[in-house]
């Protein structure tokens, strides 16, 4: 699948060398537009239904296992949090958040794993895992509509900055950065696939491509394979520090867990 | 984990057609895909899905290997009485999920 991406990408590359084009700056707030807008209307139709979002599916498993009882401490998210909708309100909004045990900002699938290994003494759930997926979306649902709030303080902003700097950095054997596409060439095409302007709205989001729900960390290693890099693996610090730098980009606006893309 | 999500009006008018969406979990393996070994993956897929409304067939669907993961079917029906409509997937490797929604018809 992403040596495919990595196909399609040619023609990109050698658009960007001929155009020669000076980096634009940062999309301004105003025109800022979630990956949402740019999508087919039927496609856009499966997610504003939850009876028809497949995501749902992944909520309502996540739901399940919010009152399960893990780990050596027997204890379920439930028994600490009780009931998400109320406890998790906007929670996903504001991820990753800075956590002074590690010194380091974590995402939010980090943080779920904290909570297991912490305090109901289990397992760490693996990356991608269908449970921590499912977890992850049901806890993000409930920040649907939520304003991104991304709380930027001096802990953090170094990462901040460590994540603003990998988004501009070109890599790979395309030499490609994010920047380039989702800064100064979003709206175009890539062979018959809109460029959206890379804001994490809708993470776990349902891909029709993927046939599944997948994390932010997933699309990051899409797009870095696409763009024959170095892939880190999922939870690197690198990762944390884009996602970071993403959220920070795409702040103020409003969460669409579990999102639809193409 | 194998479930299903149904979505139908509680209630109708007699006479009234009615949309009904179904979505099922299930990862519909074509059986034509290869591990990055060379190995077939076995076909694992949802083969048919039917929809009885108090006991009488009013909805039938074979699903084939090229149908996405978690189906989505919608379809229409005639509301006629009060009762029950029954939902059930049935596929490969033994799966079998049902699902029971009730309607009541004015």
């Amino acid at each position: 699948m992403s040596f495919g991406a990595g196909v399609r990408l040619l023609p990109l590359a050698a658009a960007f060398l001929a155009s020669a084009r000076v980096v634009a700056a940062e999309i301004p707030l105003g025109e800022r537009r979630s990956g949402y807008e740019l999508m087919a209307r039927e496609t856009r139709a499966i997610q504003d239904d939850d009876a028809t979002n497949p995501g749902m599916l992944w909520v309502l498993d996540g739901e399940t296992l919010w009152s399960r009882k893990a780990g050596a401490a027997d204890r379920s998210c439930a028994d600490c949090h009780a009931d998400a909708r109320e406890s998790m309100k906007a929670v996903a909004a504001r991820y990753p958040a800075f956590d002074p045990a590690r010194g380091r900002p974590v995402t939010l699938e980090q943080r779920i794993n904290g909570c297991r290994t912490g305090r109901q003494k289990a397992a760490p759930l693996d990356y991608e895992s269908k449970d921590l997926l499912a977890l992850t979306a049901y806890v993000a649902r409930q920040s649907r509509g939520v304003p991104i709030e991304a709380a930027i303080d001096e802990r953090i902003r170094p990462f901040l900055e460590a994540g603003k700097e990998a988004f501009h950095r070109r890599q790979g054997q395309l030499n490609l950065s994010c920047a380039l596409c989702h800064d100064d060439n979003w709206g175009k095409h890539l062979a018959g696939s809109a460029i959206p302007q890379a804001h994490p709205t809708g993470y776990p989001l349902y891909r029709l491509e993927w046939q599944g729900l997948g994390s932010l960390g997933r699309r990051l290693r899409n797009c870095l394979a696409g763009m024959r890099a170095q892939v880190p693996a999922f939870g690197a610090d690198e990762f944390v520090d884009l996602e970071l730098y993403l959220m920070w980009r795409a702040r103020g606006m409003k969460i669409e867990a579990p999102a639809v893309r193409p | 984990m194998a479930r299903a999500v149904v979505t139908l009006p509680a209630q109708a008018k007699r006479g009234e057609i009615i949309e009904i969406k179904t979505l099922a979990q299930h990862s519909m393996e074509t059986g034509f895909r290869r591990t990055q070994t060379g190995e077939l993956i076995p076909r694992d897929i949802i083969r048919r899905f039917t929809c009885t409304y108090n006991g009488v067939e009013v909805y039938r669907a074979d699903l084939h290997p090229a149908i996405a993961a978690n189906p989505l079917i919608a379809f229409t029906t005639v509301a006629t009485e009060t009762g029950t409509l029954t939902f059930q997937w049935v596929g490969d490797n033994g799966y079998s999920v049902t699902e029971i929604a009730p309607i009541r018809v004015e």
